[in-house]
């Protein structure tokens, strides 16, 4: 009897339920998977929410799955389980690895094409799609949040110290922090996040040489790196010289020391342009933005300078409705007012040329010239073949293994250029597992 | 009259089996099984292509020094772990055995460590060790020793051999207790009558008598140090500085998943597990002889 009735109130609910559930039409779900925290998790949250109230097709639901690299596996292990989502956010060095996944996604040039939004790809600034596009310029993935490197200046400190100008080449660094060190930073004369980031990657296209051939991978998956140079080992040799006293001072492989800068132990600190947001809530100093340092005596330098961020890729095998509202979705995002807003907010760069223009007319950058240093980095002069991207398969652990060597150098366990050899040779061990794997 | 109860039927000691046999096919024989056939594919990340390559991933892995080093490093990790663990946590059980005033509480913190998440526990060590903004690590700067796990790896082995001692400690206090709790306290009187030692009961009559939960935790500790800590060294030290963290259970998480290397890493865990098999195998072979139930 009451099994009955429960039956009853079962069938009752679902009832209730379904005829809830189900409008004059269908809503399509579009699912989103990213890896934003903190501020920038907001406003993923409210990109989603904004496009949503404006239409009534379309429903994007975003999702946060963990750090950009636990969002990539995710992916992945999704699409082998047979369930992907429509879109997910993947990190600039995960990008060889998707863009060979041919079937797996679906290009963001084809996706716009055959969903009939309009798309002009020239739009947007090169610095930033050339990371994401074929060598034809067909861009593969849409660019979200991107960013570059930027060095950091505690100016407080610095006056302190009696620098009058901030350096701009690497040795006024050293110099600087020689003075920084003796001047009470026993600790840190100067730092950075993102080790391999700063001194392989930014470091060769800033000094306009190749990371790797066939313009750092970009040309092809048959490239073979070459960051071991005299340029690269002369200052690999400089750092390891000034960790001795910690004039330089080795802050690890991501970017989880950078609190070292606004708690004021190193006063000059190089990471991340998208660092803004959390310097400006917990730096209790007058600071600013510089572009990075080089070396006076290389032709040419500085370069440009390359972008770090990540990018959203379409996952392939959907419904062609399902990409119909994935490409308005994008279309939205690009929009001159929500990309220059996006970039104020966030410190992102802002990905169209139109946000970018706005963003001087409105007199923005005189207020606010620490977000322009990493657009001016980009714009320096006209990419090359060094300075326009780099690809390499299986990147996510090769910097792991690059970072690898250079603590092994730091450390005093090899010479510079032993550890930039090994980093070479173990990494293109690397490439060639990896050119076998995507044939 | 006969009182034992007999069971004709042939069929139902295997249906008792059965629940069991299921779980230890599902969770284990069908997953092993698994990653022996991947160690021998190379495959892409996506599972796009994939191609038989006989041994070759085991040719590869056989030819990185770095493996070798992970092998070291296991090694003088696991040991570490195992042998602090299991004599520290003793230490604790024998000292908490005493007629102390506030056993229960004591018991209860000493408890406490094992609910704590790996990566939490790792987290924690993170805040108490990291070279400049750690609690602790701040009146070892000014005590001049340059604590830099950062870069110096026997900074870093440490640190990780430290959390976890740290998290296995509760465990093995656990078990450690119980067994010394079932020692019936006759046998130590009767030794105490007859004039012996606290140091030379306990070596004499408490120790061996507790050999069977020594024994099991042996077996348990090897394979936690091969195989849990893995989320207390991601979160520590990450396998740095310069690969000096790295064991043999981390190199096939950085290699599998960070990059995407599944038949490699698939080949790894199979090395892996021979070696966990064959550590068991010796400890029931030879170990458990001079254990005395």
């Amino acid at each position: 009897m009451a099994f009955r009735q429960f039956g009853a109130a079962v069938a009752a609910a679902a009832t209730l339920a379904f005829t809830s559930a189900s409008p004059a039409y269908a809503v399509i779900d579009i699912q989103w998977w990213h890896a934003m925290t903190g501020g920038n998790n907001d406003i993923v949250n409210k990109l989603a929410e904004d496009f949503n109230a404006s239409q009534s097709e379309y429903k994007v639901i975003p999702s946060y799955k963990g750090s950009y690299p636990d969002t990539m596996n995710a992916g992945i292990a999704a699409f082998r389980a047979g369930n992907a989502p429509h879109i997910i956010q993947v990190f600039e060095v995960g990008t060889a690895t998707m863009m060979s996944a041919t079937g797996a996604i679906k290009p963001v040039y084809q996706l716009m094409k055959d969903a009939g939004e309009p798309f002009d790809p020239k739009a947007y600034l090169p610095a930033i799609t050339g990371y994401y596009s074929t060598s034809k310029g067909d861009m593969l993935s849409f660019p979200f949040n991107s960013s570059s490197m930027v060095m950091w200046i505690n100016k407080d400190e610095l006056k302190k110290a009696g620098i009058a100008d901030i350096p701009k080449t690497w040795p006024e660094v050293f110099e600087a922090a020689k003075k920084l060190k003796a001047a009470g930073h026993t600790t840190c004369g100067f730092s950075n996040a993102w080790a391999t980031w700063a001194h392989i990657e930014q470091f060769s296209a800033w000094h306009n040489v190749p990371i790797g051939s066939k313009a750092n991978g970009l040309d092809g998956f048959d490239t073979v790196l070459q960051f071991n140079s005299p340029l690269h080992v002369r200052h690999l040799q400089n750092l390891i010289d000034l960790q001795k006293d910690k004039t330089y001072d080795y802050a690890g492989r991501g970017n989880a020391s950078e609190n070292r800068f606004a708690s004021g132990e190193c006063a000059i600190f190089m990471t991340s342009s998208g660092y803004y947001a959390t310097a400006k809530s917990t730096a209790k100093f007058d600071f600013t933005s510089a572009p990075m340092p080089y070396y006076p005596d290389v032709e040419g330098a500085p370069q440009n300078s390359i972008i770090g961020g990540a990018s959203l890729w379409v996952m392939g095998g959907k419904k062609p409705e399902e990409y119909k509202g994935i490409a308005k979705f994008f279309t939205f995002l690009s929009e001159t007012d929500r990309q220059a807003k996006l970039h104020q907010e966030s410190g992102y760069l802002p990905i169209t040329k139109a946000a970018y223009e706005k963003t001087v007319k409105d007199g923005f950058y005189e207020k606010n010239p620490t977000l322009q240093t990493p657009l001016k980095e980009l714009t320096n002069k006209e990419p090359t073949e060094n300075s326009r991207g780099l690809r390499f398969g299986n990147m996510v652990q090769m910097r792991d293994i690059w970072a690898e060597e250079m603590e092994a150098a730091l450390a005093g366990q090899k010479t510079a250029k032993e550890a930039l050899d090994a980093a070479v040779s173990r990494g293109n061990a690397m490439l060639r597992t990896f050119e076998k794997t995507v044939k | 009259m006969e009182k034992s109860v007999v069971f004709n039927n042939k069929l139902l000691p295997y249906l008792l089996l059965v629940p069991q046999l299921i779980i230890t096919f599902v969770f284990f024989y069908w997953p092993a099984s698994q990653a022996v056939w991947q160690s021998f594919l190379r495959e892409d990340a996506f599972g796009l292509n994939s191609e038989f390559v006989g041994l070759e991933n085991y040719q590869a892995l056989f030819a990185q020094p770095e493996y070798y080093k992970a092998i070291l490093t296991t090694l003088v990790f696991s040991s570490l772990v195992a042998a602090l663990s299991l004599s520290i946590a003793l230490l604790f059980a024998t000292q908490a055995d005493k007629n102390l005033k506030a056993a229960g509480a004591y018991k209860t913190l000493m408890i406490w460590p094992y609910a704590v998440a790996p990566a939490v526990a790792g987290v924690l060590w993170i805040f108490m060790f990291h070279p400049s903004l750690g609690t602790l690590a701040r009146p070892l700067r000014w005590m001049n020793f340059d604590w830099n796990p950062l870069l110096n790896g026997n900074h870093a082995l440490i640190l990780v051999v430290m959390a976890a001692v740290w998290k296995q400690i509760s465990y093995n206090f656990l078990f450690f207790l119980a067994g010394l709790q079932s020692i019936p306290k006759s046998v130590i009187e009767a030794s105490a009558i007859d004039g012996a030692g606290p140091m030379r009961r306990f070596w004499t009559i408490v120790f061996p008598l507790l050999s069977p939960t020594t024994f099991f935790l042996l077996v348990v500790n090897v394979v936690y140090v091969f195989f849990d800590t893995f989320g207390i060294i991601d979160a520590v030290t990450g396998g740095g500085p310069a690969g000096a963290t790295t064991t043999m259970v981390y190199k096939v998480y950085a290699d599998g998943r960070l990059g995407g290397d599944l038949g490699g890493s698939a080949a790894q865990s199979v090395v892996l597990m021979v070696i966990v098999i064959g550590l068991t195998a010796i400890q029931f072979r030879y170990v458990e002889r001079k254990v005395q139930y």
